[in-house]
Order: structure tokens, then sequence, then C-alpha cells
């Protein structure tokens, strides 16, 4: 045993040394510096303690190996030559390890990602759990970096190009099974032969067992792919070529980091180890420092502390719930039914007013579930017992006993009230109201309430399960502790909560909508459709505007109009022409009728031309894409300022998360307020102005623009 | 003949439990449930006896907030068994969010096996053991296990022992093609080799029933039937059933009853065990059919305190056994007074009689022997027939001619819709008794305050 902060070491009698990490004050174990720094020497010295026969690396804390590299450290570096340098000190260390002249395996349980998986490279066995919680991946491409510790040279080598760009390109992570397959791993054990794994494995490589190929995988697809298309530098051209496109198709280009993940893998494996390290080291600094990935980064810690936020000032405490009681089998009912059950694992009752409704919700959960259930993610037996805890009726029998109730009924506010009324009735006292309404204040549905304390706004976006947003608002009666609830309720639907407050149109439609019209305006002002959408997308929103009008239903869209109107004038009219379309019974996806064709083969993809002549309008008015773009990102954002100088959202930090999560505003920005702070808040201005004379008043500043203009604030 | 302690509580004073029931202290019949039974694989295709179990009683506790922490214990029963899990019971508890610690075990009496499984949680209760449980049953006709004939089922196991591959051979060799055709379970009784239609068949000779007979009672089974239906009385003892993959329309009513049920439509069908004489057929018997039900069961005292007002109480229960290969079907005559015995009870102290339906001939046999002095004499050894049967009271919501018969099913639907009928007519008796196979007999008297 040796004295070091961020491990033990410890030499066992058989000669096996080994490291079990366990940084202090920390819950799990993530990469330092100093960390590094404090393991080089003892490397050294096992290097030259011939008494020593084989390493084992693993951690002393339960449930992560190594969770990844300290993002904290990226924020304190200045210059590229920095971050440069930071990767460069990995790699020595990391070379050491490899070059040791005695076998080093990871014996690895729980999460090992990004510069714990590259450790992991690094040795030369790696066996894990068959946990659940042990995952593999290199993620850093989600935050806008590459793996700067030698895994875009290592991974290829090991586990072939296709695959290992696969998992750097998407940063994901690998179950046990999956890394076996990949052959990343060496074996997959139960956790408790975790170290009898590790000790055979040194075992084998002192005697220079290597690892087969089984000739079987040579047969497979993949096994296949890779015999004829990674042996030789043509093959790997096509592979790269390819990676390139999709890469291209998936980012527009607002994003550098994959890029430079290929052209480090692929100079890496044409001019060898040494100079494809040194590009790597190269590509790291040069992200490290990008504006992407300073967005992506705050993102990042955005979320995590909101992880830890509980949604109030105070220290109200979250009440248990074990039942949670869903109205209305429609597709968010279902939704929020599917969340609840399956990821939240409660209990849930959901009512409809008719059987096949109920019916309805069940299929929903049933199709996401028995998908997995197909994919052997989860066993039958497992699928049909998440199922039970989803039960349904016409009536409100068992929602007695419900902690909470969630409404998802159609938009009226009478309809409403009769819920609200309902619950009161058939609930029990501390009952939680929360409405999935998208438009309807909720102090107006709580004037329905005897207990208007209890009642709350949770909207949801669809569809539910993929979309990582809930909005939880609250009206003044609303009580702490219901806040509270609430937004541990939506952590555990795997959803990220922010808190707003009552207001027309919340806050995440509150800024889409003059986004949305401003769309509706340029339309009407005879600027073709797929040129609005593409230019949005080219942006970086995941679909363009008048997509996503279709997707949300243009019924939808003009019910919550009205309201965002009356409450703040003129600035959110919507185009005129839109009435025409709901004449010409267009509600977009839903019923097959909208901007886009949904019949048959174009699903959505081609224009449906008729809706020009519905509209009144001819498609030929030119207008460069990059003045489309500019023209709906600050419009939004000047709505998000206005959100936050009006105590809508609590925080510049919610804005950011609420409009990238909930409308998709492009990540590598920030979202709304790191995307003003970048630009420069005088610029801002200057911008909204200058559109301001040309267009209207819609896109006069708002005043605390004008405000932070005059002192050079910023909101971060 | 098998006899069982019920409202005696003197005959239970060999429990040594400590916290033994008082004497005030009755079985309550919280509240009870079932699926809506459907024909042999029409809705539950595919659905098999354990799920369809889950299905009930999930929506039971559901429906009843029932804590499932206070739930002490769960007796179910099937009678076609799976063989990959014979414990449905157990399988209940751990595929809904029941409590694990929740005890759980499986019992089997043929047709009678939910008032088995009722009356062995209310011994539990009544000694004390336990004070809130489910008890009921639930099968499939749809889901079956299909078995290998015998001579190969015992091949395989040779072949598990066979070292050599000559030895395998010779054991394969034995084997002919018809040995490897699947076999469906037996629907002949294992110790007499006879089925139940001839068993019927049997007893409608012998007692001269004529085919009219049988097709009125069947008849009034259905009308009745579904004028309960239309009256809506069964609404809140039926569950609407969803069914996996929840893409069929959701079954809300049986779908044997018929809605339109004429007396003419009977006497198109031809015998269906003797085709030559016989007057069984499809339509005056109950037919093959699947689902569950279920009923919470609760010491009195426990009951009131959690704030339930039961359906009703367990007055009294005895089963009986006699001969299986001649008037197999007549339980219900030699189980009846030994129950009204227990309970200090005449027939004509009941408010309501409920019997199964096995077949219109077991149903009306037994009728006769209820009304027939020389039956009490002779076979039951006492002076007096049991009674006369008053039609007003007898199966007055029809029967499982009607509803249909998932075997062990039937008993906990008999109990719950006999409750609740004795509710709607201001409280009083029931009888409810079943035949079944081997020559069991069950009956269970239940009161409504």
């Amino acid at each position: 045993m040796s004295d070091n902060t961020f491990f033990t070491f410890e030499q066992q009698d058989d000669g096996i040394a080994v490291i079990s990490i366990d940084l202090p004050n920390e819950s799990q174990n993530v990469l330092k510096m100093e960390f590094i720094a404090e393991l080089e020497p003892v490397v050294e010295q096992i290097k030259n303690d011939s008494s020593i026969k084989g390493l084992i690396i693993k951690s002393g804390k339960e449930g992560s190996f190594i969770a990844g590299a300290d993002i904290t450290m990226f924020g304190k570096v200045d210059t590229a030559e920095d971050a440069e340098q930071l990767s460069l000190t990995g790699h020595k260390f990391f070379n050491a390890l490899e070059k040791l002249n005695k076998p080093v395996v990871a014996a690895i349980h729980g999460a090992c990602l990004g510069g714990g998986l590259e450790l992991a490279l690094a040795c030369s066995g790696r066996v894990i759990s068959d946990s659940p919680k042990t995952k593999l991946g290199l993620p850093e491409v989600q935050l806008g970096v590459l793996p700067g510790g030698g895994g875009t040279q290592r991974l290829p080598r090991l586990i072939g190009i296709a695959p290992s760009l696969d998992m750097m390109l998407t940063g994901k992570q690998l179950f046990p099974k999956q890394a076996k397959k990949l052959g990343l791993v060496d074996e997959v054990v139960p956790q408790a032969n975790l170290m009898k794994a590790a000790l055979k494995r040194i075992q084998e490589l002192r005697k220079g067992v290597e690892k087969k190929t089984p000739i079987s995988s040579y047969f497979s697809a993949k096994g296949f792919q890779k015999l004829v298309l990674e042996s030789n530098p043509i093959g790997r051209n096509i592979i790269f070529d390819q990676a390139r496109k999709t890469v291209a198709k998936k980012t527009k280009g607002n994003y550098p980091a994959p890029n430079k993940i290929i052209e480090c893998v692929e100079k890496g494996m044409s001019q060898g180890m040494e100079a494809g390290l040194a590009i790597e080291a190269r590509n790291f600094g040069q992200l490290v420092v990008s504006d992407e990935a300073k967005a992506l980064i705050s993102v990042f810690f955005a979320t995590t502390e909101l992880k830890k936020d509980n949604g109030v000032d105070s220290d109200a405490e979250p009440a248990d719930i074990r039942k949670v009681g869903v109205l209305g089998g429609g597709l968010m009912g279902s939704g929020i039914a599917y969340v609840s059950v399956d990821k939240a694992k409660k209990q849930v009752r959901i009512k409809d007013v008719k059987p096949e409704g109920v019916n309805g919700a069940l299929n929903y959960s049933w199709n996401i579930i028995s998908k997995k259930m197909k994919r052997r993610i989860i066993s039958p037996s497992e699928a049909r017992h998440t199922m039970s805890h989803l039960t349904g009726s016409t009536d409100y029998s068992g929602f007695k006993d419900a902690d909470i109730i969630i409404e998802a009924v159609f938009e009226d506010l009478e309809l409403k009230h009769q819920m609200v009324k309902d619950v009161e009735e058939h609930c029990s006292k501390d009952t939680i109201f929360a409405t999935n309404t998208s438009s309807i204040p909720i102090t107006k549905i709580a004037e329905g309430a005897a207990q208007p304390e209890k009642v709350i706004g949770l909207h949801y976006f669809s569809p539910v399960e993929k979309m990582p947003l809930v909005e939880i608002i609250t009206t003044e009666k609303t009580e702490d502790w219901v806040t509270a609830t609430c937004v541990e309720l939506a952590k555990k639907q795997g959803k990220t909560p922010i808190v707003v407050n009552d207001g027309a149109g919340f806050y995440v439609n509150r800024i889409l909508a003059p986004y949305i019209n401003e769309a509706g305006i340029l339309l009407s002002e005879g600027v073709a459709i797929e040129k609005l959408d593409k230019a949005m997308v080219k942006a970086g929103f995941p679909v363009g505007p008048i997509s996503l009008l279709d997707q949300v239903g243009i019924d939808v869209a003009t019910k919550v109009a009205p309201i965002l109107e009356d409450a703040f004038g003129e600035r959110m009219s919507t185009p005129k022409a839109f009435e025409k379309l709901i004449a010409d019974n267009r509600k977009g996806k839903k019923n097959k009728r909208g901007f886009y064709k949904y019949d048959g083969k174009s699903k959505g993809k081609e224009v449906d031309e008729s809706v020009y002549s519905v509209l009144g309008v001819s498609p030929d008015k030119h207008i460069d894409a990059n003045e489309i773009a500019e023209r709906g990102l600050l419009i939004m954002a000047n709505e998000a300022a206005r959100c936050l100088d009006d105590g809508i959202i609590r925080s510049a930090r919610d804005g950011d998360i609420g409009a990238i999560f909930g409308i998709g505003f492009p990540p590598f920005h920030g979202g709304p307020f790191r995307y003003m702070d970048k630009l420069g808040i005088d610029k801002v201005v200057e911008r909204l102005e200058y559109y301001q004379k040309l267009h209207g008043d819609r896109f006069a500043p708002a005043e605390i623009l004008v405000k932070m203009k005059d002192n050079s604030e910023t909101f971060h | 003949m098998s006899e069982t302690t019920a409202s005696n509580s003197e005959k239970s004073s060999t429990a040594k439990k400590a916290t033994r029931a008082t004497k005030q202290d009755r079985v309550a019949i919280v509240s009870g449930l079932r699926t809506p039974f459907a024909r042999q694989a029409s809705h539950f295709r595919g659905i098999n006896a354990i799920e369809l179990g889950k299905m009930v009683v999930n929506e039971l506790i559901q429906k009843t907030e029932l804590d499932p922490k206070l739930i002490e214990r769960v007796v179910f029963g099937q009678v076609v068994i799976l063989p990959e899990a014979p414990n449905i019971a157990r399988e209940i508890v751990l595929g809904t969010p029941m409590n694990v610690h929740t005890d759980a075990y499986s019992v089997s009496r043929a047709c009678a096996t939910s008032f088995q499984s009722v009356a062995s949680l209310a011994e539990s209760i009544m000694v004390g053991d336990v004070e809130v449980g489910i008890a009921g049953g639930a099968d499939s006709s749809s889901v079956v296990p299909i078995g290998v004939s015998k001579a190969l089922s015992l091949a395989l196991v040779d072949l598990q022992k066979a070292k050599t591959m000559g030895q395998k051979l010779s054991i394969l060799k034995k084997l002919r093609i018809k040995d490897l055709a699947p076999v469906p379970p037996a629907i002949k009784e294992y110790s007499t080799g006879l089925t139940m239609g001839q068993n019927a068949e049997q007893m409608a000779r012998d007692r001269g029933i004529t085919r009219q007979e049988q097709d009125e009672l069947a008849h009034r089974s259905h009308t009745l039937a579904a004028k309960a239906w239309e009256e809506g009385k069964l609404d809140d003892e039926v569950m609407t059933a969803y069914a996996e993959p929840y893409t069929k329309e959701p079954l809300q009513r049986d779908n044997i009853v018929r809605f339109d049920s004429t007396l003419e439509g009977y006497a198109k069908l031809r015998p269906a065990f003797d085709r030559k004489y016989g007057t069984i057929t499809a339509a005056n018997s109950t037919p093959l059919s699947d689902g569950a039900s279920a009923v919470i069961l609760m010491k009195e005292s426990k009951a009131k305190a959690l704030g339930y007002e039961p359906l009703g109480y367990i007055k009294s229960y005895a089963f009986a056994a006699i001969e299986a290969d001649h008037d197999m079907l007549m339980g219900p005559s030699y189980a009846t007074p030994l129950a009204l015995k227990k309970a200090k009870l005449k027939l004509k102290d009941l408010d309501l009689i409920d019997m199964h339906e096995a077949f219109a001939a077991q149903t009306i046999s037994n009728m006769r022997a209820f009304e027939s002095t020389q039956f009490a004499k002779e076979k039951l050894g006492q002076r007096t027939k049991i009674g006369e049967i008053d039609m007003d009271k007898f199966n007055v919501l029809g029967g499982s001619l009607a509803y249909g018969h998932p075997f062990a099913a039937t008993g906990t639907r008999m109990i719950t819709q006999t409750l609740r009928e004795l509710k709607r007519r201001g409280g009083g008796l029931g009888l409810t008794t079943a035949c079944a196979a081997g020559g069991i007999g069950a009956a269970m008297i239940l009161e409504v305050e």
C-alpha cells in the first residue's frame, strides 16, 4: 500500500499489482490531469520492479470505472495549444502504459466512458462485468470534441475502422454483450468473478495467448465488410467517404468534431500511430476551444445542474409518487402513461371516455415495450410485468389513491374545469392536478379548483417518449412541494424539466410562435416552402418551421396563436393566409392535408404545390437563406429575452435548455441566450433594429436587450 | 365424503394460533371481479390462464384501491395446468405490481376449483392465519399444453440416458410415425375413461330427460343472462378486457351469451355425443371458454377497519365426493344438504339458488334430486327431500350454459354474481353449488345484510 490521493496501489503475494482508482469526495471517477501525474511514477515503478508480473486496474467505486474526462478541465484552457498539451500529456502516459513490459488488464465494472475507455484501450486486456451499469463508449463528439487520449488511434486498431467510426461519431454507449461482440473486450463475467477473470487474462497474456478471432466472424456481414474494405487503402477510402457523407447530412456543416475524428482515424491508419496521435492532439486542441464545443459543454453543464435543481427557491421536499393517473388516452396521454410506467416505474391508471381509448393507450406502450422485448433488451416476463403496472378504465375507479393526475384531454377550458372537479371529487385531498395543456393559462384552469394550490401545468412535447423537455408551469398559488414533486417525477420519466411561470404560451410556445409566424410571413410573401425549411435546417434546427407546423397540426397552431396575440398584441399576429388553410381543411400530417404531401410514397417529403394557390401566392420570391435563418433566430431570441425579463423563466440557463430540448434550437449555439451573448448584445440590438426598419415593429428589440446593451451586460 | 369446517368455529379449536378469529368475526367477501368469458380461441386466443389471472387480480386491486402490502395470501387455481408454471397463484403475485412478500399457492378441484380457493383462504382467515387475501381461478381452453405421445415421451427420456450412438439408434428405431403426432390434452376422465359428455348423456338417458326440457333450460339461461347484461347488472363485476397486443377491440361482455336466443334455434342442432339416440347438443351444454375471476376475502373486522363495505359473508360450505363412473355430475345434490346442515338452514330459507350448469341435463337431474324424497332417503340417508326449487329464485341471471365455463373461474363468478343479486334484492341468503369431474360436489351458502 502506498499513499496516493486518487487511487490505492497494492502488490499481492502472487506478484500481481492492483491499482484501485477512487477519487476522493466524488460519486464517480473522472480522469484528471493530477490523477495521471500521480499514476505516472507508479507505472514507472512497476516497470522496474521485477517481482511484479502483471497489473490490474480497477475502480474503487461501485458503479463507475471511469465515467470520462473531467470536463471542467476544458473550461480552464484558453488556447488551442494548451488544450493540445493536455492531450499530449495523456498520450505520454497512455503510451507508457501500453508499452509496459508486463501485462496490464482493466477490470471494468460500471461506466467506462471517454477517457476511461481510452485508459482501458491502452491496457493489454479488458474484462468487464455483465452488470447493466457497465457501459463503454467514447461520447466526446456529443460535447463537440474528440477522444483526445489516443482513442481515435487505439479503437480502430482494436475493433476495425467502421465500428470505431460508428462509436466515435455517434458517441453511443455499448452494453457488455455488444462490447464483447465487437471485440472491444476479452471477456464478460459476473461482477463477482471480475478479478478472477482479470487474473486469468494476465496469465494468458504472459503465456502469449492472443485472442483468436473466430473463423465464423468472417462469414457475418460485418466480418465480410471488414475483410473486403478495411484491409486495403481503396476499401478504406470508401468507408471514409461514406462516413463523411453521413456526417455532412447530419451536421449540415455546423459541427466540426465529426470530420476531425474521421481525419484522425484516416491519417492514423495510413501514416501510423505516431502521426495519428499527433493529429489527434492537434485536432483535440482546436476543438476544445471552438465555439461549438463551448456551447455543447455549456448545455451539458446546464443539464447536469438541472438534474440537481428541485425547481423551487425553497427547499420544499417532493412528495412520494406511487400512482399516476392519466386522463385521456390520446397521443399525449399515451406517451405520458408510457414514460410514467416504463421510465419512472410508477403504477399508472389511465382513463378515457371509451374503452377503445384505453386500449389505444395500452397499445402505445406495448408497441415500445414489445420492441425492446424483441431486441432482447428485456425478457417477455419483464415486458409483461411492466405492462401490468399500466391499467385503464372508463370511469374513476382506481383513481382515489393516485398521487398525481395528469390530464391530457381536449383543449377546452370547460372540459378542463370538469376534469378538475372530477379529480377533486374522485381522488384524495392530496392529489396533485397537473394539466398537459399547451395553450390554456394554468391560472384559468385553476379557477375551477377548490384547491388551486395543487394545480400545475406539465407541458410535454410530442412524441413524449422522445422529446427530452417538460415545461412545468406554476401559478401564483401553486405550492412549492407540488412543483418539487412534479420536477422529481419529470426527472424520473427521463425528462429535463424547466419550471416556468404561468403566462400565455408559457415559455416554449411563446418563443416558438414568432419564429413560426416569421416563416408564415415569408411564405405569404412568396418564399417557397422548401426554401424556408431548408434554410432553418441548415441553420441547425432538426426540422424546418413549415414542416413542424404540419407535424404539430395547423389547427393546433391556429388555436394557440390568438391566445398569444391577445396577450402580446401585434407582434404575435399570425399571417392572415393561415386561416385559408383551415378553411381548406388542412390540418397537417394528422389529416394528410398540409403544406407537404402525405399520400403513399412522399410521406411529407414533397411540397403539396396546391397549397400555394390556397394561400394565393406564387413561390418565386428570392431571399438569401442566411437572412431567413437570421430572422428566425433573432425573433425567437428576442422573445426569449422578454420571457426572462417578464419572469416567465427562472434563468437564462433554463431558457437555453428549454429552447434546445423543446424546439431543437441549434445546440451548437448553446441556446438563444448563449447565441445572443456570442453575437454580442449590441450586435443583436443592431440587427433587430435593422429588421424593424425593414419589416416592422415585430422586430423591435426587447427592452431588456436595449438596457443590457447600454450597460454592456451579457446573459451568462 | 370430504367435509370441511366452516362457520363452526369450535371445530377449528385445534388451531394453535393465538390470534384466533372471534365467533362474531365472519369471513367477508369484500369485492369480486371477473373477465368477460370468451368462447375458445376467440378474444383470448393466445392468452394463457396465468395472463388472464393476472389481468383480473390486477384490476380487482386497482378497482378496490387495496394496498398490495395488505394482501397476505393469494390462493388461485387452474384446471388445465400449464406445465411451465404450475403455481399460478405465485405467478400472479410476481407478474403484477403486487407485493413480492404476498404468499401464494395454487389448488385444483376440477370445475369447483375456485370454490376450493375461496374455502382454503376462508379457512386461513378463520384460524387467524391471515386477515386479507385474494382467491380465484383462471382457465384457458385456447392455450393448452399439447404433449407428445407416450411412446415418444419414453423415447426422449431414454435418449437422455443413452450413451452410445448405437443405443440411441436402437431407441429411435422403435418409434413409429404415429408416435410423432402431437397429443391434445385428455378429455376423458383419467380414472373412468368416460368423457363429460358421456356422463351427462347417461344421466339424461337414465332419467328420461327430454331434448325439449334441456333446450328450454338453455334458452332460459341465455335469455336471463342477456337480460342481466342489458339491465347493466353485470357491469360492475365484469371488467373490460384489454388483451395483448391491444389492437383487438376490448371485450366488455361475454361473447357466449346469446342476446337473440330463440327456442327454435336449439332444436336445429344434432346431438354431440350420442349421434343416434342422444339429447345432449352443443347448445344445451356449456361451451369451452376462457376467463378468470377473483374475490377479495377479509376478516370481517379487518374489512370494516379498512373502511370497506363487504358484498357479503360466507355462511357455510361443504364438499362432497361420489362415484365417478355413474351419475358423476350429481355433486350439488350431495354437497348442498351438508352446507345447509352446517348453516342450520333449510332450502326454503334461501333467497337465491345458483347452480352451475355444466349441461342442461346435469342441472335438471340435480333439480329433480333436490325435490325427490326417494333420493333423500336412498342416497342421503335423510327422511325429507332437500327441498322444492322456486324457479323465481333459481339461476335468476342465467348460468354457465349462457356465460360459458372457464373451469377454474366459474366458482368465483357464481359467488360474486349471487352476492350482488342478493344485495339488489335487499339482502338474504344464497346458495352456490357446482358439480365437478371425478364425482365432486361443492356448495357454499352466502349471506348479505
